[in-house]
């Protein structure tokens, strides 16, 4: 819901980028999202374009990798990787803990590269 | 034909908006402000529960509003007439409050003059949680017509808040909200996480929340 105000700043960072290593044009633009964030892909491209239009990085196609949920078992220190509708209901698979855990990976928000000419 | 080049960047995306919020939280420190950032969804009683707080503390703290909803001033003409500043951010449409807005709102109140400053963040379980604000504690408020299933839908902002008040539970005997499933779900969500049952229309458990409010203070200054 809040893809605008992201897509903004992903452009402001590849712009960025995009002087500092001269390049005329970027192609591509990996990011790396973690599962807990509701991010659209289909409406970060939309907005994108539409902000990019009169930019070095205008027509960049977003590439969006998703990031797992990893959690920490506090008990045992075991990591494991979930799916968004299990938060809440997994106990440790290796000690059988029940909710003692702490979130190792899945609110990533990183722009990991980019493709240019 | 031109070749292309990869360049890497690994930056975080929300980074200058983590910049924000870390230099805001240092002014607040300096100013000896604390700030409550308010988070719920539409209709969970936000307001009505600003009202009560803000009754139960007004002779010993000095308290400001900032007042996020969308377009409406309703909600700030209310907390003026309680005896606390307020402020009105128009948001426009946006679904959540960044470092920045906030910061707008922290100017516009004069936040220096103020104990306790409380950030009615915009009505949405999704957006808001993504974005840092500035603020040194996060409350969740989630009103028992909503749902004990709540956790499982919005991760995210059972994970960022640090007290949870479940509201409204005068309706209880009405509903079939679960409270033991409802405390499960949140501690496997975040072990740590405050769990507090008011009722802003009774003024039930509305104590312990204030309580709770003094004691954040007090392990802050």
């Amino acid at each position: 819901m809040h893809e605008l105000p992201v897509t903004e700043s992903i452009l402001e960072i590849v712009v960025k980028h995009a002087k500092q290593n001269q390049v005329s044009r970027v192609v591509s633009i990996t990011l790396e999202v973690g599962e807990l964030s509701d991010l659209e892909n289909e409406w970060l491209q939309h907005y994108f374009d539409y902000l990019s239009k009169d930019t070095l990085a205008a027509g960049a196609e977003l590439k969006i990798q998703r990031a797992p949920i990893v959690l920490k078992c506090r008990q045992c220190g075991h990591e494991f990787q979930i799916q968004k509708d299990e938060l809440g209901l997994s106990d440790c698979p290796q000690c059988g803990t029940a909710g003692d855990v702490s979130l190792v990976s899945g609110r990533q928000y990183h722009i990991k590269e980019m493709e240019a000419i | 034909m031109e070749e292309i080049k990869l360049i890497e960047i690994k930056e975080n995306i929300l980074s200058d908006n983590d910049e924000a919020a870390r230099q805001l939280r240092q002014k607040l420190a300096n100013e000896k402000t604390f700030v409550i950032n308010l988070m719920s969804s539409p209709g969970a009683g936000k307001t009505s529960l600003l009202l009560q707080t803000i009754e139960r503390l007004k002779n010993e703290l000095r308290i400001g509003v900032i007042e996020a909803d969308i377009d409406s001033v309703v909600d700030a003409e209310k907390i003026r007439q309680s005896g606390a500043a307020a402020v009105q951010l128009r948001t426009g449409g946006f679904c959540h409050l960044d470092a920045a807005m906030v910061k707008t709102g922290l100017d516009g109140i004069g936040s220096k003059d103020f104990d306790l400053i409380f950030i009615e963040n915009v009505g949405n379980l999704v957006c808001p949680a993504e974005f840092d604000t500035g603020a040194m504690k996060s409350a969740m408020i989630l009103s028992v017509p909503e749902g004990d299933d709540k956790p499982l839908k919005y991760p995210l902002m059972f994970t960022v808040s640090d007290v949870l008040l479940v509201n409204k539970t005068d309706m209880m005997a009405l509903s079939d909200f679960d409270t033991a499933a409802l405390r499960k779900r949140v501690h496997k969500l975040h072990p740590e996480m405050e769990i507090l049952e008011v009722s802003a229309k009774t003024g039930a458990g509305m104590d312990q929340w204030v309580d709770w409010i003094r004691r954040a203070i007090e392990n802050f200054s």
